[in-house]
Formats: structure tokens, C-alpha cells, sequence
């Protein structure tokens, strides 16, 4: 979680996790960061916290807010941002990681990438592609991608003000320089939703599968008796189609045996599994279509 | 024209494992031979509303023309398939549905939604979609994915950046380059194709797709796919034991038999008889 330290001439008073959407600072014992000190407005100020983005705004102060020196009305506050009203200062900490990976369920979120932004993209990329190769302008358009994120989260709560990069990054010439050129002016949105977290962490392998014990059939009867195969793959189909059909199911939690068609369904150990899926244990006797079979776990 | 008998339909939404709420909707009408997907996006709970009036307009306004107009009919003036017109133009119509909403209410802004509609007519199907959810057919037990992705990633694929094996672990798989009521106007791409007795047809979002592997959607079709609703369960299943990150919606569509239209007196006869 972001948070602000609260000090006065270097002296460290609070810190303030921003654990809620809206955190009020004032004069007023109302808000959530009261400062008495008649300098600060009775409602000051305000900070909006969506996700790991915290946006602050002025609510019109008499004094005014301003941050890094610099009086703002919206701004998309930025890690180690310094926030001054009056003789106070508020230093901003972005939680640990989130500049660098939005977390997985955030980043997936599917987004709209919006024409406008994606000529910009693709200028971007065929800019640094004649100097860098495919490779670095597909880096070039990636950064391009994040800056075009990037700048609607902001652009969409903080409005024109923001200073974040914009999509309409001046013209550049590599790759590295497209990831590091702010643009000079307001960030139109490019990618809906507006507020949705920066899409810049690389996405993770898909996540592999947890090690899954290996089961196996070992027919009992009929002509095939003696046989084995190996439930390597996710579903295995077993039986007479027209006659009787089961499915064997492979799932972290183990092998499952599933009634799929015929007017009987398969029995275990003698007992018949009804329609819904049977959980299988090692040395289970299956007996389909009229055929007897072991289950049995290979380990 | 009832298709209700020539087309099976099975169909299921679930959250996941990761998500909180579902975003994903889905709507069949399986007389009128459509079906309808779509996976919102927006802050709260503004993505269930965006695919929500997109499968509901969609549902609604395609039945209603449907009761006046002949889908397989050619249209004098733009000289295309009546399917055709009727679905871009609903389509238009949820777009600018969702767009007025999200305009009009601050906490819809900025919501918009993946689309995916089939509209079978006359042994054939008009294909339409926006963004990341998918069609497939699986056909003489080989699975072929139709539509094409709006997503950055797959015009990073087409033009050579990154190969479809880098894609599976690329960054910004989830940007989309078109979708449902994020502008006042919207482009959909639509196709037609044949379709043939025994074709399975597949919508998903990407939940799914990109969850479960395209061998592993291969072989559950070819093995549960006389039993749709089992394969529906199997492959929501399948995305959720291999981590269910996303919502997973699934529609199968099953071509029971031929379905032509009805031409000419005789055969509009015969087709009232039915």
C-alpha cells in the first residue's frame, strides 16, 4: 500500500498508510489527515487512491497545494513525490514493486487500446526500427504500449494537468529514448478504462502446472487383458461409443471418472457412480462396457 | 425459420478462481440460431454492465428483425447478405448503448466490452467480433480458430515481431485494439462462412483460450463432443484447474443437420409444415 509521511522542518510526525479511496487533509478534525495549522484550509486538499495509483487534488485552497515546488490544482503523485501545505510537508511512497509490476490479476485486466494511441505505437516502433532492428522496435512499441497505459490511468482521474507521459511522446529516435521521454503536454486518454492500472510488467509464463501425480489403466479382462496405458493427457476416453462411455478426467487434486453415454453407468469397486464425476483411488476397479480395469497411481 | 433442432447449444459463464465477480455474459436463441458473447472491462462493476447490454441489445434486437427479415437474403441496394447488415447494425446499436451509458454515468465511464456473435442461417453462419474472445470450429476432428484477435499482441504476430510461441508469454496480452462501446462509432469484422453437419463451433473469452492450450480445447471437443454440456463443464474446468486467473466463458454450438433456408413457395410450405 502507498503512503505519506507527514513531517515539519525535517522532523517526522506520522505516516499515513492511503488505505482508503479518498483520504481528506484539513484544518477540520473531519478529515482523515487533520493538520491545525491555520495555513491549511479546513478541507484541503484531497488524495483518490484506485487501485495503485493515488491521485491528489486541490479542493481549492486558499493557500494552495503544491508539490516538488510546483502549485498543482490535479496531480498523478509519483513515488518520492513531496507534497507542501504551509509549513508541512507530505512525502508520497508508492508501494514497493508497483512501478515495476502492476500485480498479475491487475495487468490482465483486459484494456482497450485506442487507435490514436496506436499510431503512435506503431510511428514509435518504425522510428527506432531503422537504427535497432525488429527487436528494439518492438521494445520501442512495447514502451510506447506502457507509456499510452501510463498516461490514460492518469489522464483519466487526473484530467489535463497531468504531467504523466503521454501517448504523443515527442518524436524519437531509439527505443531507449522512447521509454524515457515525457511528453511536454496534457495526455489525452488513450486506453480505456479510464483509472486501470499501467499495463508495463512483462505478463508470467502461464503458470505451470503443479506437479500432477501419474495414473494408469491396467485392463483385468476381456481380449485386451494385461494392456496399460498411461493418463498422461488431460481427459482419456474409455468404453464402447454407442455401448457405454466413460471419461477419465486428470486434475491437480487426482483422476476423476465421469458417465459420459450408454443407458448404465460405470461402476467402481462394484458401485455404480451415478452421472456425476467419481473420484479415483489408486488400485479402484473400474468395470465399462464390460470390461474390468485397474486404476492405478504410478507416482 | 425454428433452428432449435438443427443446432445443439450448450453454454457456460463462471467467475474463476482469481476474480471476485464475473464480467463475462452470454446469450443463445436457439430458434433464431444466435449466440452472443462478451467480456466486459471497467472499474467496478462496470464491465457485467457493458457485456451485459451487449448480449441482452444484441439477443433482443436480432430476434425482433429476424421475425420480418430473411437473413439469407441479398440486399438490393448494398448488394450483402441481409445476416450481415442486421448484425453490424445491432451491433452499432449496442455500441452506441453502452457509450451513451457510459457517458451519461460517471461510474460506467470508460467501460466497453469483447464481443463474439454467430448467427447461423441457409447451412451457414455470419460470424461477427470485436477484440480478444474468440471463435473456433472444430471440423473433421481438427480444431481451427476463425476469428482473429484485435490485440496488440496479434499485430505484433502479424507483423513478425514476435512469434505466436513468444506471444503465449508476451506482456500486454491484454490491450485490445477494438471493442464494443469505447468510442461513439465502432468497426466490426465480420465474416460468413459454411457450415457443415457435425462442425462444433466454440466462442470464448480469453479466459479460456488463455488458460487452457488450443490441443488441450482440441481434445475435449473431439472427446465430449457429443455431449456439449459435459465439454462446456470440462473446459471451464480446465481453465480453473490451470489457475482460473480470468473469467471463462464458453458457448458450443453443435450442427445437428443441414438447415437451409426455405426458398420459394413450395419449400416455405414445407418449412411450415416442420
Amino acid at each position: 500500500m502507498a503512503k505519506l509521511i507527514l513531517s515539519m522542518d525535517g522532523l517526522v510526525l506520522k505516516e499515513i498508510p492511503l488505505s482508503k479511496e479518498r483520504t481528506t487533509i484539513g484544518r477540520k478534525p473531519s478529515n482523515d489527515i487533520q493538520i491545525d495549522n491555520l495555513a491549511v484550509s479546513g478541507e484541503h486538499a484531497v488524495i483518490v487512491t484506485i487501485m495503485s495509483d493515488s491521485f491528489l487534488e486541490d479542493l481549492g485552497s486558499t493557500n494552495g497545494t503544491i508539490v516538488n515546488g510546483n502549485p498543482v490544482k490535479k496531480h498523478f503523485l509519483q513515488n518520492n513525490d513531496v507534497i507542501e501545505l504551509g509549513k508541512y510537508k507530505l512525502k508520497f511512497l508508492a508501494e514497493p514493486g508497483v512501478q515495476a509490476a502492476a500485480s498479475a490479476a491487475d495487468f490482465e485486466k483486459t484494456m482497450v487500446l485506442r487507435p490514436s494511441a496506436m499510431k503512435a505505437a506503431v510511428d514509435q516502433a518504425r522510428a527506432a526500427a531503422p537504427s535497432g532492428g525488429p527487436q528494439q522496435a518492438d521494445k520501442a512499441r512495447a514502451a510506447a504500449v506502457q507509456q499510452a497505459a501510463g498516461a490514460a490511468a492518469s489522464a483519466g482521474t487526473a484530467a489535463k494537468e497531468s504531467k504523466a507521459p503521454a501517448p504523443a511522446a515527442a518524436p524519437t529516435g531509439g527505443a531507449a529514448h522512447a521509454t524515457a521521454s515525457p511528453a511536454p503536454t496534457g495526455a489525452a486518454p488513450a486506453v480505456a478504462p479510464a483509472g486501470a492500472p499501467p499495463a508495463a510488467a512483462p505478463a508470467e509464463a502461464p503458470a505451470p502446472r503443479p506437479a500432477q501425480l501419474l495414473g494408469a489403466i491396467q485392463i483385468l479382462s476381456g481380449s485386451n487383458a494385461g494392456k496399460a496405458l498411461e493418463l498422461v493427457k488431460p481427459l482419456t476416453t474409455l468404453g464402447k461409443p454407442g455401448v457405454q462411455v466413460a471419461v477419465l478426467t486428470r486434475r491437480p487434486q487426482g483422476y476423476y471418472i465421469t458417465h459420459v453415454e450408454g443407458a448404465n453407468q460405470p461402476s467402481v469397486n462394484g458401485q455404480s457412480i451415478g452421472s456425476a464425476p467419481h473420484a479415483l483411488k489408486d488400485h479402484d476397479v473400474i468395470e465399462l462396457a464390460g470390461v474390468k480395469m485397474e486404476f492405478f497411481v504410478k507416482g | 425459420m425454428n433452428l432449435s433442432d438443427a443446432l445443439e447449444i450448450s453454454s457456460c459463464t463462471d467467475p474463476g478462481i482469481v476474480r471476485s465477480h464475473n464480467e463475462d455474459s452470454v446469450a443463445a436463441d436457439p430458434a433464431n440460431g444466435l449466440v452472443v458473447l462478451a467480456d466486459g472491462m471497467g472499474g467496478y462493476n462496470a464491465g457485467e454492465v457493458a457485456s451485459g447490454m451487449a448480449t441482452t441489445v444484441i439477443q433482443a434486437e436480432v430476434a425482433q428483425i429476424l421475425g420480418n427479415v430473411e437473413p439469407h437474403l441479398i440486399d438490393e441496394k448494398t448488394n450483402k447478405v441481409f445476416a450481415e447488415l442486421i448484425l453490424r447494425e445491432q451491433i452499432r446499436k449496442a455500441n452506441a448503448s453502452i457509450y451513451q451509458a457510459a457517458q451519461a454515468q460517471s461510474q460506467y465511464a470508460g467501460m466497453g466490452t469483447t464481443l463474439v456473435v454467430c448467427l447461423f442461417y441457409d447451412n451457414r453462419v455470419m460470424v461477427g467480433h470485436l477484440g480478444d474472445s474468440r471463435l473456433y470450429r472444430l471440423r473433421d476432428k481438427k480444431l481451427k480458430q476463425v476469428t482473429r484477435d484485435h490485440s496488440l499482441l496479434q499485430e505484433q504476430i502479424d507483423a513478425g515481431l514476435i512469434t505466436p510461441e513468444q506471444a503465449k508469454t508476451a506482456a500486454h496480452k491484454n490491450l485490445v485494439t477494438r471493442a464494443l462501446g469505447i468510442d461513439p462509432g465502432v468497426e466490426p469484422e465480420l465474416h460468413e462462412y459454411r457450415t457443415q453437419p457435425g462442425d462444433i463451433f466454440l466462442l470464448c473469452s480469453d479466459g479460456l483460450c488463455d488458460m487452457v492450450s488450443d490441443e488441450d480445447i482440441a481434445l475435449t471437443l473431439k472427446a465430449l463432443g457429443r455431449h456439449l454440456n459435459l465439454a462446456t463443464q470440462q473446459l471451464v474446468q480446465m481453465a480453473n484447474d490451470n489457475g482460473g486467473r480470468d473469467n471463462v466463458s464458453v458457448i458450443l454450438v453443435r450442427v445437428l443437420r443441414e438447415y437451409p433456408a426455405a426458398r420459394g413457395v413450395v419449400g416455405k410450405f414445407f418449412a411450415w409444415l416442420k
